[in-house]
């Protein structure tokens, strides 16, 4: 195809997907003459290209489309009929668009039907001002007629058509004396368009660096002193810089997979007669693009089921004495190396019975599975293939085609969706997706002397069990189970599902729990070894063998040899028929796991400097690692190691803790963003998940007080005292964190992690019992939802719903006090707060000051009620 | 005979033996010859899958001949392989041992005996006279059919 067509084809259809969008919002928002503007540029620029290539059926529709936008921007009404027919003329473009992407030239027909209902309608209203002349079809008449005189980016435009063979003598559309220069000039200054096929073929090669870098790394290890190691050193970090870079070439906003949902909400909510909004948060959060590909289809089908299923008519939402006006909210966010994507609407939930009757007409379930399942379980099944739940089968949704061609997806990229629902209250979807599916980080294993790999994502967390201890292998009738924390995990045997070994070894006793979710599910992989963490680069399975469920692909490790993925999503659903078939033990039950969660926190035990044991909550770590003493590097009195491209600081916690001299360091890592430190210690011992109190708040620093766990006193330690050692400014202009107390309960609301995870012990610690939302739409529904909070204390700077809208929202509903957290303390700032009715506003790394600022509003509450 | 006129007009083979027998691969189709160090077996996969290897930074399937193509003899640590390329992927097959490359015409062409067994007829194309003995060619698409490979699984 000719380059320039292709170019402009790629193009129109992004400006289009603009204006789409930005219609939309402004027939919401008539006044915003920016964003007609916008739209007016883009059409404009549409138009002006389209004479110029000789497209004149194009040309004549964006012309009537610009000639009643211009209309709107003298000041005409913006109708629902006009932002309509604008929107049919851009389908009506699109269409001719494709057929000229087939065969190269405009398709014959004619748009004489829309031209005249545009020009009509630009008529009615256009009292004096006549519309600007018509060309359209007369493109080629535009040839004839003597150059005018032309802006600069037009005349570029023209020399690159000079350059390039083309059809017709170069003549730019009429020029409107305000129209902005087209985009592409100003594009064409700082980025270039590169095929996909270009980064693909880059990606691939690089990550054959990355796998040949380990290989060297692994290689040199074994040497001691070599005079490879300083240029290795220097190519690993440039093989990670080179990744990074390549990997970022590749990403994309996901809200690119989101720019046609606007318009298809808003056509729906006509179509269907309901009102719906559509609420974007997170547009501009970044994955690669081959897994946006992906997920785009499901996304869309997803919010499309919001719509049709979800959504009650407006009549039924009055008669719940819900608003009218329905939301689907959209929400993307990163969350350790994913990304987390979820679809929710404010409808009527899913229809558990309707769910189960549908299961139980097309077989997947026998009515007494059915009785064994909790709620969320029998809602798994709209995931299953041929079932949908709309009463009648609309032309929006309800074709068969379902949540299962959206779990296949979603599943093909290593992704996991689930989906939570509160009849009446509406239903959310959410999606945890790797942020690329090139490189991910995977638990190495071994069961039977082979060795495996375990993405990362699906790892809960890891039991060792022995017989005779507190987590050894139970049995039932041969089926073996763990009782974790007073709950049966249903376990499997590695070996025994992959059928390793011979076929009378008995199943071992000890080993290792591989703690699996998957959705709801939770299961135990039992494997006899478990090594590092390690990145792998996935390549995917030989044709041959890609029919086994078992795995997802393989990869080459650092030591040369190859391993096989394991698919969590596969052996989950091997589990399930074991399970069906051994006992039917009911997992986990969801709901109380999903309590049980948010009470207890999971607390990495370790020991260092002394015999004691010391913890810390497992949330906050982001990796664990064992390093060569020999690689530490020494400054002063400060120790670096060289990690993951950068110097990574070491701390001890406490003096006592010395540097081994030889042997490996383990090391507890912690990231927030781009920085990492890491704490040395001397061992780490286990895992626990305890719904512990800390029972002395402790006056020693780096410490925030003591509880029992596994019976043993334990030093809970407070990471907020080594983060700012490492990096003295790690606290600014970072937000968010949540709180709650154990007599007084507090809502923390903070939409960073880590600092929820990091204020959690400290509130705790503090005497309070804390729950925690990560945004402001959550806790606005934790409250509304009728849990009681005695304070909340929240963020200021929140994406979506922030901190002031959150406190508006507080106070309408009832008389809570509220905290508002802020890195930012100027006098302006805190008059802001003020106003907006908190009733105190604390500096986020003040941590004193903001104990006290509960305790003496907790008080006033007490004396107020009292 | 067509068949049997296509492979006698490009006849370099590489001959190899599995389990006492004396195979002709087409020389175009040989990419190596290599010895096998490690390699990772796969469970669940089909029987004449030996496994997985690592071959200069390349993750190729190995297929075990004996078993694909019902040849007897014991269990032994397979250690040579041949490798080619079928369908834009890479194999290694695992064989007894490597002999000469032959260059054979028309003159001792012979098609396939109608009475050998399926397994076998299925991937050759035709049998060589030899001095030594009979030499059978085999179709490399045909030997890597995935079809095939599960009716044989």
């Amino acid at each position: 195809m000719d380059e320039l067509l292709r170019d402009f084809l790629t193009e129109t259809h992004e400006s289009l997907d603009t204006v789409d969008v930005e219609l939309v919002r402004f027939e919401q928002e008539p006044n915003n003459a920016e964003i007609l503007a916008n739209i007016f540029r883009l059409v404009h620029t549409i138009k002006g290209t389209c004479g110029f290539l000789g497209l004149p059926r194009l040309a004549a529709l964006a012309h009537a489309a610009e000639s009643l936008m211009g209309k709107f921007r003298d000041g005409m009404p913006v109708t629902e009929t006009a932002v309509s027919l604008i929107l049919s003329t851009l389908d009506r473009i699109k269409e001719i668009l494709d057929a000229l992407e087939k065969q190269q030239s405009e398709p014959d027909g004619t748009d004489a039907d829309l031209i005249e209902r545009l020009d009509t309608m630009s008529q009615t209203v256009a009292a004096g001002s006549p519309p600007a002349q018509t060309h359209g079809s007369l493109a080629y008449q535009v040839l004839e007629r003597p150059l005018k005189p032309g802006e600069a980016s037009l005349d570029e435009l023209e020399r690159a058509f000079r350059e390039t063979p083309g059809p017709a003598t170069p003549r730019p559309a009429k020029s409107e004396p305000k129209s902005e220069p087209l985009p592409e000039s100003k594009v064409a200054n700082h980025s270039i368009r590169v095929s996909v096929d270009t980064l693909e073929h880059l990606m691939t090669m690089v990550s054959e660096l990355v796998l040949t870098r380990n290989q060297l790394m692994e290689l040199s290890r074994h040497q001691t002193e070599t005079e490879f190691k300083v240029p290795l050193q220097r190519l690993s970090h440039v093989t990670a810089e080179l990744q990074e870079g390549v990997m970022k070439t590749r990403m994309q906003p996901i809200g690119n997979a989101w720019q046609k949902l606007p318009r298809l909400v808003r056509d729906l909510s006509s179509e269907l007669g309901k009102q719906i909004e559509l609420e974007m948060l997170g547009a501009e959060t970044e994955l690669d693009r081959q897994v946006l590909d992906i997920i785009k289809d499901p996304l869309t089908h997803m919010v499309r089921n919001s719509a049709d299923h979800g959504i009650e008519t407006a009549a039924e939402r009055r008669a719940r004495g819900k608003p009218e006006r329905a939301t689907i909210r959209l929400t993307a966010r990163h969350e350790g190396g994913h990304i987390i994507v979820e679809v929710s609407d404010d409808g009527r939930g899913l229809d558990t019975a309707k769910i189960a009757a549908k299961a139980l007409a097309s077989g997947l379930a026998t009515e007494a599975d059915l009785d064994k399942m909790s709620d969320t379980q029998i809602q798994r099944f709209i995931f299953a293939a041929g079932m949908s739940t709309a009463d009648t089968i609309t032309n929006i949704s309800g074709r068969g085609v379902g949540m299962d061609v959206v779990q296949k997806n979603i599943d093909q990229i290593g992704g996991i969706i689930d989906v939570k629902s509160v009849p009446g209250h509406g239903a959310a979807f959410t999606i945890k997706i790797p942020l690329t599916l090139a490189i991910v980080s995977a638990l190495i294993v071994e069961a039977a002397g082979e060795r495996f790999a375990m993405p990362q994502v699906a790892v809960m967390e890891l039991v060792r069990v022995r017989p005779g201890h507190e987590h050894r292998i139970e049995r039932i009738k041969n089926t073996p189970i763990l009782r974790l924390r007073n709950k049966l995990l249903p376990l499997i045997h590695l070996r025994k599902l992959l059928r390793l070994g011979d076929a009378d070894d008995r199943e071992p006793e000890s080993g290792f729990v591989v703690v699996t979710q998957i959705g709801q599910e939770s299961f135990g992989i039992v494997v006899d070894r478990v090594f590092h963490t390690e990145e792998i680069v996935v390549k995917p399975m030989a044709s041959k063998l890609r029919h086994i469920q078992a795995f997802s692909g393989n990869t080459i490790l650092g030591d040369g040899a190859v391993i096989m993925i394991l698919d969590p999503n596969g052996i989950a659903a091997s589990f399930g028929s074991v399970r069906a078939a051994g006992l039917g033990i009911e997992a986990i039950s969801e709901d109380e796991k999903a309590i049980s969660t948010r009470d207890k926190t999971s607390l990495l035990i370790f020991r260092a400097g002394s015999s004691a044991q010391r913890a810390v909550p497992l949330s906050l770590v982001t990796r664990l690692e064992e390093v060569d003493v020999r690689s530490i590097e020494v400054a002063g009195d400060r120790y670096l190691l060289q990690y993951r491209g950068h110097l990574m600081p070491l701390i001890r916690p406490g003096d006592c803790v010395r540097l081994k001299e030889k042997g490996s360091q383990p090391l507890l890592v912690f990231s927030d963003g781009e920085r990492s430190m890491a704490l040395m210690v001397d061992e780490i011992v286990d895992i626990v998940e305890e719904d512990f109190d800390i029972e002395v708040a402790d006056e020693r620093p780096g410490i925030l007080g003591s509880a029992i766990v596994k019976g043993e006193a334990t030093d809970i330690i407070d990471i907020g005292h080594y983060l700012p050692i490492a990096f003295a400014d790690w606290f600014g202009g970072r937000h968010g964190r949540t709180h709650e107390k154990t007599q007084r309960h507090l809502l923390l609301v903070d939409d960073s992690a880590f600092f929820r995870n990091m204020l959690l012990p400290v509130l705790q610690a503090a005497g309070f019992r804390v729950t925690a939302a990560a945004n402001g739409f959550e806790a606005r529904d934790l409250i509304r939802s009728g849990k009681v909070f005695d304070i909340v204390v929240t963020d200021l700077d929140m994406p979506g719903m922030d901190g002031l809208a959150l406190a508006k929202a507080v106070r309408a509903d009832r008389d809570i006090p509220v905290i508002a957290l802020s890195s930012m303390t100027t006098p302006e700032m805190i008059e802001r707060v003020r106003r907006a009715g908190f009733n105190d506003f604390v500096a986020k790394f003040d941590r004193q000051g903001l104990i006290a600022a509960i305790k003496e509003q907790a008080d006033a509450a007490t004396s107020q009620a009292a | 005979m067509s068949d049997l006129d296509q492979h006698v007009t490009n006849s370099e083979y590489v001959t190899v033996s599995v389990g006492g027998q004396l195979f002709g691969l087409p020389i175009g189709r040989v990419q190596d010859v290599f010895m096998l160090n490690q390699m990772t077996c796969v469970p669940l996969a089909p029987d004449d899958i030996a496994g997985i290897i690592n071959l200069r930074g390349r993750i190729i399937t190995a297929i075990d001949l004996r078993r694909r193509l019902g040849m007897p003899g014991g269990e032994r640590e397979p250690s040579m392989a041949v490798g080619i390329e079928c369908a834009g992927e890479s194999y290694g097959l695992i064989i007894d041992a490597v002999g000469e490359v032959l260059k054979l015409g028309a003159e001792t062409a012979e098609p396939v005996p109608v009475n050998l067994d399926d397994q076998l007829k299925r991937v050759s194309s035709g049998v060589h006279r030899l001095e030594t003995g009979l030499l059978v060619i085999l179709d490399i698409d045909q030997l890597l059919d995935l079809k095939m490979t599960e009716m044989a699984a």
